[in-house]
């Protein structure tokens, strides 16, 4: 190997006020490398990435590149030095075009002919099919990604930092990636791959670090280790495991959805078109698709919120155990049993300033939590401090605020709150999202348990992993339609995840 | 070297209670440093200012009736400030409760019964309640915005108010003075302290410290409106019902103020003129925040509040200080008060 490594960190430090992001972290990348940095949510990744990519000052320890140290002020000088970063959230304007997007990025004035060409050639090279002249707001997720790295393949990096790039894609999609960064490593170009997805990081990476509460905790091949004993380096203890589940006889229909369409209410939002779903007792259906396919669009009609906006934008029927709900505000259809465990967890799931205890009023106020207009804090204090302990929330007490408490916790607590109010229909957005991996197991499991119990639930995730995991059915979501949901075992990640790049759908005319 | 703001990881609790602390002492330093500029010894503008009003117990009668107002009108506010419902026009409700109480008592002037009085405050509460509806109604109905038209309300209820005692009502023997007549006896409020003009009108503020207390401590619907303000896509997940509470927020504010304007007639002034208040319904929006939207703070910064506009009226007698100092004041303290409110979800570093 190269004796100068591309890239040496040595005792990288950074502390914020009362966590420590990063402590005494080393690292080493070679040129041409593809180095995972592996690690939970709130490991310290990002922070680390930010300190390479200058975006953050480190407190202490020192950076070599090429075997020179040196300091790293601001990204333009990352970038100049050839360190390019393509972010997690695309920084792009839905307006201008593709070129316009990228000639903003850089520092001099460029010619724009002439960088639609540059623009042209370095797509056609690696395989990153992009059209110039394209407004970004017509372009999906897949292409907007490819808009950032061309972006920085543009400047020809040394080392291209990826955040958690593939969590947007489409399994097809994830294949090219894949392509287009072997090509950039075999023509030397170093690559930090930041990522918790343990099958792609064994697929992609030559070399994996696995962060844990800021700190490296080892340095390994992960092409010789199994996914389990990367997650298991990653959350330092034994995974827990999975009840494995039986199919079981499903009941009546629960919640039935019948050529549901809604306008969309922002120019940029997902109508939804014709949408029939079925949803029995006692299974779980999935709905994948590429995230702003019209999933939260899709959630928010059947949760029944800003109904008086949308009234006059909806036709079809939403039917509740075989009445319909469609006139219903959110209230009175939790009231019919249809509860909602949305995606936003702080600020919509529950008040972030507020305790524990009032957070279970939010959607409990109505279902024998409180009299009818007083509120009773003892049988509230009593129902958080039940809720904590069944699903296992870390916190001080019922009076903590939620916004002191990890994402996993809040989840935890807004998924047992609504569990503990038997629900007949569960809707649950994106149940792990954010969620380290023991607690991601543990909402997953009890949710399994609560089909057990013969409870219908809708799930919609950008994980297609937990969906096969824990689903019985699955439907794809693409462009606000909404693909028949097939049983599990009777499709595969590869035939949805077609599906979730749009094969199978009625094309749509492109709004410009 | 420099000074620059740090996020917080969490708000500081401490700080909430301290911002308004911080918030005083600074308006207090400003005005050493101008009533030095304008030549008066610092020592004796103060004495004059926040002493000399409240020492004896005429002075303090008079800060219970201008602490009253403030601390009513507050209150009914901070219902709706809790939801993010901003009533920028109470004044104009108090002027319009005002107009409606004194109309009864204009009307009933001859009629000397124990129920006139009651009755003004029924038609001043729902004169009051009728002009923050204009602006719940606006926005409900078109989401036309609630701050502009209920500010704007203000100017028309005043032009009302003035065409209404230049006018109709006006007292056919008072030297064509802007004035309606003086109210009988049985339109005006008793005395509560003998020796002082405090009148029963500050046991209706009382009442209402009392309600406010409970009704954002225990009821849900307080809750609802708590959850509102502080993060709106919770509310719209758990259902609740925006309208509702727009018209809640609004026609509290409208009922206080409507109230506020009754007892001021029925009280100090004894007759309707202009002005009917010094602009009771724009300070009682800074003593809401200075109070923390929290009955009790809201009780200590009306007496604050009300010092500040003795203090005023005894500054320009004796020393001769302009009458916006009061005005200067309020003003002061509402801008350091969001200025130090930043500290809550900041701190301050060096680096």
């Amino acid at each position: 190997m190269n004796p100068t490594a591309r890239l040496e960190l040595r005792g990288i430090t950074k502390h914020y006020p009362s966590v420590v992001a990063n402590q005494a972290i080393d690292l080493v990348v070679q040129a041409g490398e593809i180095h995972a940095v592996l690690g939970e949510n709130g490991a310290g990744k990002s922070t680390l990435m930010k300190i390479i990519y200058g975006v953050v000052k480190p407190d202490a320890g020192e950076m070599l590149w090429n075997g020179a140290p040196l300091k790293i002020q601001n990204p333009a000088q990352a970038r100049q030095l050839g360190i390019g970063m393509v972010f997690q959230h695309f920084s792009l304007f839905e307006t201008l075009t593709v070129t316009q997007n990228i000639a903003l990025a850089l520092e001099k004035n460029t010619d724009s002919q002439d960088l639609s060409q540059r623009i042209r050639e370095i797509s056609e090279r690696y395989g990153l099919t992009l059209e110039p002249a394209r407004l970004v707001h017509s372009l999906s997720v897949g292409e907007r990604q490819r808009v950032e790295i061309v972006r920085c393949l543009l400047q020809a990096p040394k080392l291209l930092i990826m955040d958690e790039p593939t969590s947007v894609l489409t399994p097809q999609a994830v294949r090219k990636l894949f392509e287009t960064l072997r090509r950039l490593s075999d023509e030397g170009c170093s690559i930090l791959y930041v990522s918790h997805k343990l099958d792609e990081i064994r697929e992609l990476c030559h070399k994996a670090t696995v962060l844990r509460a800021g700190q490296v905790i080892g340095s390994t091949d992960p092409r010789e280790k199994s996914a389990r004993e990367l997650a298991e380096m990653m959350i330092g203890s034994r995974l827990p495991s999975f009840e494995k589940r039986e199919l079981q006889n499903t009941g009546d229909i629960r919640l039935e959805v019948k050529q549901l369409s809604r306008r969309a209410d922002d120019p940029f939002g997902t109508p939804l078109q014709a949408i029939n779903l079925q949803v029995r007792s006692g299974e779980i259906v999935g709905i994948a698709g590429v995230s702003g396919n019209g999933q939260q669009e899709l959630m928010t009609a059947l949760s029944g919120e800003y109904l008086d906006k949308s009234a006059k934008q909806v036709r079809g029927d939403i039917l509740l155990k075989g009445k319909s709900v469609l006139g219903l505000a959110a209230d009175q259809r939790r009231q019919q049993g249809l509860r909602f465990v949305p995606e936003e967890r702080l600020g919509r799931g529950a008040v972030p300033a507020m305790s524990l205890s009032l957070n279970a009023l939010l959607t409990g106020y109505d279902s024998g939590l409180s009299p009818k207009r007083f509120i009773n804090y003892h049988t509230i204090h009593q129902f958080a401090a039940t809720c904590i302990e069944k699903f296992r929330v870390k916190c001080n007490s019922p009076y903590s605020e939620a916004r002191s408490l990890s994402g996993g916790n809040v989840q935890k607590f807004i998924v047992g709150r609504e569990l503990m109010l038997h629900p007949e229909v569960l809707l649950v957005a994106q149940p792990t999202w954010g969620v380290d991996v023991g607690a991601a197991v543990f909402i997953r499991q009890a949710l399994l348990d609560l089909r057990a119990q013969g409870i219908a639930i809708l799930v919609v995730s950008e994980e297609l992993d937990e969906l096969f995991e824990i689903c019985d059915r699955i439907a794809v979501i693409y462009q606000g339609q909404l693909s028949e949901a097939q049983p599990v075992n009777e499709t595969n990640r590869e035939a949805i995840g077609l599906l979730m790049g749009g094969a199978g759908f009625a094309k749509q005319e492109q709004a410009v | 070297m420099s000074l620059h703001l740090e996020p917080r990881l969490q708000p500081s609790k401490v700080m909430a209670y301290l911002s308004p602390v911080i918030a005083i002492s600074l308006t207090l330093f400003v005005g050493v440093l101008l009533f030095t500029a304008l030549g008066k010894s610092p020592a004796a503008a103060f004495h004059a200012f926040f002493i000399k009003p409240i020492d004896n117990w005429y002075g303090f009668g008079e800060l219970l009736i201008k602490a009253s107002p403030l601390a009513l009108i507050a209150l009914g506010l901070s219902v709706g400030f809790r939801a993010n419902i901003w009533n920028i026009g109470a004044e104009g409700q108090l002027i319009v409760g005002a107009i409606a109480a004194g109309g009864v008592a204009l009307a009933l002037h001859e009629t000397a019964a124990w129920w006139v009085l009651p009755l003004m405050f029924i038609a001043g509460a729902l004169g009051g309640m009728l002009w923050a509806a204009i602006p719940a109604w606006l926005r409900t109905r078109f989401n036309a915005n609630e701050i502009l038209v209920s500010l704007m309300l203000v100017y028309v209820a005043n032009l009302l108010l003035s065409w209404l005692i230049h006018g109709p009502w006006r007292d056919p023997d008072g030297y064509g003075f802007p004035q309606s007549l003086v109210f009988s006896d049985a339109a005006m409020l008793p005395i509560l302290l003998a020796g002082t003009r405090t009148h029963a009108g500050v046991l209706i503020t009382l009442v209402a410290l009392v309600v406010a207390y409970v009704f954002f401590r225990w009821s849900l619907m307080a809750f609802k409106m708590n959850v509102t303000g502080l993060a709106p896509r919770a509310a719209a997940y758990a259902g609740f019902n925006q309208k509702r509470m727009i018209w809640i927020g609004l026609l509290t504010g409208g009922t206080a103020a409507g109230l506020a304007g009754t007892s001021e007639i029925a009280g100090p002034i004894g007759q309707l003129l202009i002005p009917v208040s010094p602009g009771y319904g724009f300070s009682a929006i800074i003593v809401a925040f200075v109070g923390r939207l929290n009955p009790i703070g809201i009780f200590l910064a009306s007496l604050l509040m009300a010092l500040l506009y003795l203090g005023g009226e005894a500054g320009q007698m004796q020393l001769s200080l302009p009458s916006s100092v009061s005005s200067v004041f309020q003003g002061l303290l509402l801008f350091f008060l969001l200025a130090t409110d930043v500290l809550i979800n900041y701190r301050l570093r060096w680096s």
